[in-house]
């Protein structure tokens, strides 16, 4: 009998701490939870504090890696070379830019000082399949940095697709130079040159710790 | 004293002079330089050249600089420091807004002044963002843009960094506009303030550093295209006109016509495309 009521438990607790599986969550209500989420383990974890790559990564792949789209967000990245690329290159590309990506996310992580999110009212229509979640971030003496999140909805769920931070797209910034890479190295030459920045990262992020 | 503190202030000076003297040259040599192949950039290589002198100012003289100033200076006194220099750039702001037709955003911007002037201490302290009076990011080069004039090429401006040719022309403007400029004749105090600012701002930028090191494949790339997408977006609050060349993964989507129409800004300039 305890045993049975231990198990209830523990599967309604799980259920209750995962409101998004399965379940047709506001985009809004998923921005401001996983960020209120990954704030409050920020808070605590004294390694991330203190720089800890490694521990902001782990961070970053558990809790917000699943809301992410990757693969969308290299489709926009890439632009219309996209097409060009074989399914093998496009999986390649998809995975070395999502290591790039939440490194880098991973990093602002570990620069966060206690700075108060805001989330800006959502305005959508119930039917909206794409929509654009606002927050701010405000740090005393400063003016507050914009975070919008673009989301789409998706079988599973909301998923992001593209990051605009003080109006610069996380995404649509690497167009540029990953059409350069493509002019002069072809498909291949950006997954290569994508390979090299995170080995080189990864090295240097070594040294560190 | 006097004498060695008058030579800095022009030798500071100078400095300016030459940034700006270099942005002129750059201009002229828009038409004999070598281009990239890229038609936003078409200095690249003399921009490369500048961004990487930048670059080592900033890693020898800026970033040392406001490290030092992080540690000195406690958190409340560098927000009031941001706070007072904020509060003088609300005015010209306000002006701005007006000269781009949006009225409702200048009068918000005169109603901040005012009220942090008064009840926020000579700005000290932000009351008017308490309140809801929420600070814009206007300068002499967005109304340029606005009113339809061109970026031309992209420019990286010694000591004063990433620039369009006309935000390069927008930013002389704002520098006559400044009240820091105006109102301090005491030439000394007044270069004091100015480095004051800078280190400042410079501070608040230290947490981005490293994002901003490791993100690109390119650092100086990322930096203009950052620069150049925020511009853009700044003019055009945040609802550019698309360029007709966006990707789109949606076969029905044709290239050019109308995206899905975004989520209305939450929050801030609902009137702003009634002024477009």
């Amino acid at each position: 009998m305890g045993k049975l009521l231990f198990i209830l438990a523990t599967v309604l607790g799980a259920a209750l701490s995962l409101p998004a599986a399965g379940q047709d969550n506001a985009p809004d209500v998923l921005v401001k939870t996983v960020t209120n989420d990954v704030l409050a383990i920020v808070r605590e974890d004294k390694d991330i504090q203190s720089g800890s790559t490694k521990r902001a990564i782990e961070l970053v792949e558990q809790k917000v890696l699943p809301h992410f789209n990757f693969t969308r967000m290299t489709q926009l990245a890439v632009g219309r070379d996209w097409r060009q690329a074989s399914p093998e290159q496009q999986s390649k590309l998809v995975a070395e830019f999502k290591d790039l990506l939440v490194r880098t996310y991973s990093n602002a992580l570990t620069g966060y000082r206690n700075q108060v999110i805001s989330f800006k009212p959502a305005r959508y229509q119930p039917a909206d399949t794409d929509v654009i979640v606002r927050t701010e971030v405000k740090q005393p003496g400063a003016q507050p940095v914009s975070i919008d999140y673009s989301l789409r909805k998706e079988a599973d769920g909301w998923k992001v697709y593209d990051v605009v931070v003080a109006n610069v797209s996380l995404v649509t910034n690497y167009r540029e130079s990953f059409a350069a890479e493509v002019r002069s190295g072809g498909i291949d030459g950006l997954i290569k040159a994508l390979q090299n920045r995170n080995k080189s990262l990864e090295a240097k992020a070594g040294e560190k710790s | 004293m006097i004498g060695s503190r008058k030579v800095e202030a022009s030798q500071r000076r100078l400095a300016r002079r030459a940034g700006l003297a270099a942005l002129a040259g750059a201009a002229i040599l828009v038409q004999g330089c070598a281009t990239s192949g890229n038609p936003k950039d078409p200095l690249e290589g003399f921009n490369r050249a500048m961004f990487a002198l930048n670059e080592g100012i900033d890693k020898v003289v800026a970033r040392p600089l406001a490290r030092g100033y992080e540690t000195v200076v406690p958190l409340p006194g560098r927000t009031v420091v941001g706070n007072v220099f904020s509060n003088l750039s609300d005015p010209w702001i306000g002006v701005n807004n007006l000269l781009q037709g949006k009225v409702r955003e200048g009068a918000s911007d005169f109603g901040r002044f005012l009220l942090n002037s008064t009840a926020g201490i000579l700005g000290a302290i932000d009351v008017a963002s308490e309140i809801g009076l929420e600070k814009h990011e206007e300068d002499f080069g967005q109304t340029l843009g606005r009113w339809g004039v061109p970026d031309g090429p992209f420019l990286v401006v010694p000591l004063f960094g990433p620039k369009t040719l006309r935000d390069g022309i927008g930013t002389i403007a704002d520098g006559y506009a400044d009240p820091v400029y105006y109102l301090v004749d005491d030439v000394p105090l007044r270069n004091s303030l100015y480095g004051l600012r800078f280190v400042n701002n410079r501070a608040l930028l230290l947490p981005a550093d490293r994002v901003l090191e490791e993100a690109g494949l390119d650092k100086y790339s990322f930096v203009r295209d950052s620069y150049l997408q925020r511009r853009r977006n700044l003019i055009f609050e945040g609802l550019p006109p698309r360029n007709g060349d966006e990707f789109n993964d949606e076969p029905a989507a044709k290239p050019g016509s109308a995206p899905v129409p975004p989520a209305p800004a939450g929050g801030e300039s609902t009137s702003a495309p009634a002024a477009r």
